[in-house]
């Protein structure tokens, strides 16, 4: 099975609205999404019928029995993470707590332990014939980059025939759960934007992605919108002998299309045109 | 430059988030700042700022951000896999008799040094991003920019938020990164108020629910503004309307306003009806914090 994850940067590029076209003119067996703190791929793949939900542990949590607490200062003075605060009698943050352990380790009278907290929901559609996995971050948590580990772990484990090629939504920026979800991946297809935002942010995902040995494909979205700064973005793709592989117009429909849960191969309209060029290209150079 | 600043923010400190990227929290955030006749701007948004690029700021002041991370002497490394057995983020690994550490995964939370007999680990700083200082106008610029391949920017973000950069006696803006995770919270737990900017699309509406979870949780007092307004029906404002929630300003969807953002232009520096959206929200936000003071003080 041959993986292409879909990333941007910068958020608000088209990711999801990509991602979905991809999936549909794939008829792909197998996909996900990984934004898991702000996942939306749902929303247009059609599902009728209710995931199967469990929750997701992230690290555990701190808890302090007061009880046994003598405010020694000791669990306070060791975290590095500011989560333990003196007010009255000692308080644990549990959106601050990383759950390093530090503080049980340090506590004299044994007051401090260590709990399992949930920390987001995993959700994985699936029928005869195909799986998505995706899932939602609780508000407030850290460490996301596990949650991404586990939504591609459930995908892979949920397909049981031969499936040629899976596609996974990416999240925006540069940071944890980027680089877990580009673990393992075959090919990452980047969606720019041609606004000086957009450049720089790509700049940056593309400078993070070289370092995991996967190709790496970009692509323009609305690049219409600003045609100085989509040649500036083909240029570095020429520069960086990075695979361009299209560029789709600004469409004002597609607002509407996204609207009404479809994605924008399923009505005709010129982005939807233009995504499967973009699609043949990316297919090619994942498959060569 | 244009005449009638916004004048009498005192020293609010406004975050501006969503829960999507790309809906225009930077600029909200820099056309807020350009419209008062003083203000700070912070980009907590550390793995993808894009503040600067708008104010092409005169940089006076650089600072590397460093973590501590562990290092090992081997030759007092026993062996014992105390510190490999404490790591809850499983950064430290023994094989072939030697213990191998994994930057990119430790927290800093500087257990491992604590459960070492041997005193064989100690710290030492490891440079995660870097934080500049920068003049442009009427605006003091504060970015915070994290390293590619590094995991988190919460230290950045931490530090980005040291008092000494909020203290000032003016508005300071908070353009916070994308989502309602640690970072997020971090970003806004110091603000008077927050703006949470919304698109009017199903993916829009579906993002701001989240942030509205996270401000009511904070308990900030806050409002929305819709951001790309078309003709056609918002699905982000009937949330709005939905659920009781403050607009406090729609931004048309407008080619040219796209065009001179695309640029890296401060559109209220470049024409009066620009400057006419910002200056009137700010002063709502003013209105608003002064409310805000009088009911909750």
């Amino acid at each position: 099975m041959k993986q292409l994850l879909i990333l941007s940067g910068k958020g608000g590029t088209g990711k999801t609205t990509i991602a979905s076209a991809f999936i549909k003119l794939s008829q792909a067996k197998a996909y996900a999404d990984c934004d898991v703190d702000a996942p939306n791929l749902h929303l247009i793949s059609g599902w009728n019928s209710e995931p199967t939900r469990s929750d997701y542990y992230g690290l555990q949590k701190a808890e302090i029995d007061l009880n046994q607490c003598i405010q020694c200062d000791q669990c306070r003075e060791n975290c590095r993470f500011d989560a333990i605060k003196l007010d009255e009698v000692y308080k644990i943050n549990p959106y601050a707590c990383e759950g390093c352990s530090v503080c049980e380790f340090v506590c004299p009278t044994g007051a401090i332990k260590m709990v399992p907290a949930v920390a987001g929901e995993l959700m994985l559609y699936s029928d005869k014939e195909k799986v998505f996995s995706t899932a939602q971050l609780k508000m407030g948590s850290g460490n996301s980059g596990l949650l991404v580990t586990e939504v591609k772990k459930q995908m892979k484990s949920a397909i049981n025939e031969e499936v040629k090629v899976a596609i996974i939504d990416g999240s925006p920026g540069i940071g944890c759960p980027v680089i877990a979800s580009l673990s393992g991946v075959d090919m990452v297809l980047i969606v720019a934007e041609p606004t000086v935002s957009g450049i720089s942010d790509m700049q940056r995902v593309i400078k993070t992605a070289v370092g995991f040995n996967t190709k790496i494909a970009v692509c323009i979205n609305k690049y219409d919108i600003n045609i100085d700064n989509s040649n500036k973005i083909e240029e570095i793709c020429n520069h960086q002998e990075l695979d361009f592989v299209g560029k789709i117009p600004f469409d004002s429909e597609v607002v509407k299309i996204i609207n009404s849960g479809q994605t924008i191969v399923d009505v005709d309209c010129i982005s939807g045109q233009e995504v499967k060029e973009v699609y043949e290209k990316t297919m090619n150079s994942l498959f060569n | 430059m244009l005449d009638f600043m916004v004048e009498g923010t005192g020293n609010m400190k406004i975050a501006v988030l969503s829960g999507k990227g790309g809906t225009g929290k930077t600029l909200v955030s820099v056309n807020l700042a350009a419209v008062s006749k003083e203000a700070t701007y912070i980009d907590c948004d550390v793995e993808e700022a894009n503040g600067h690029l708008f104010f092409k700021p005169q940089w006076i002041e650089k600072e590397d951000i460093a973590v501590k991370i562990p290092q090992v002497d081997k030759k007092l490394c026993d062996g014992c896999r105390n510190c490999v057995n404490f790591c809850k983020f499983n950064a430290l690994v023994y094989v072939n008799d030697e213990l191998k550490i994994f930057d990119e995964i430790c927290h800093s939370c500087g257990g491992c040094i604590l459960v070492c007999p041997q005193k064989a680990l100690t710290e030492k700083d490891k440079i995660i991003g870097i934080i500049k200082k920068g003049i442009s106008d009427n605006v003091t610029i504060y970015t915070g920019v994290l390293n590619t391949g590094e995991p988190s920017g919460v230290p950045i973000i931490n530090k980005l938020l040291s008092e000494k950069n909020l203290k000032e006696n003016k508005l300071t803006v908070i353009d916070c990164p994308p989502g309602s995770s640690c970072v997020v919270m971090e970003s806004i737990k110091d603000a008077d108020y927050c703006i949470l900017v919304a698109e009017p699309t199903l993916f829009g509406v579906h993002n701001l629910k989240m942030v509205y979870q996270l401000v009511k949780l904070f308990d900030k007092p806050f409002g929305v503004v819709l951001n790309k307004c078309l003709k056609e029906d918002n699905p982000a404002e009937k949330y709005c309307l939905e659920n009781d929630i403050k607009i406090l300003s729609k931004i048309p969807f407008d080619n040219e306003l796209g065009t001179l953002n695309s640029n890296g232009e401060i559109v209220a520096n470049k024409d009066e009806k620009y400057k006419k959206i910002f200056s009137s929200l700010l002063n709502k936000l003013v209105k608003e914090v002064q409310n805000e003071a009088v009911v909750n003080p």
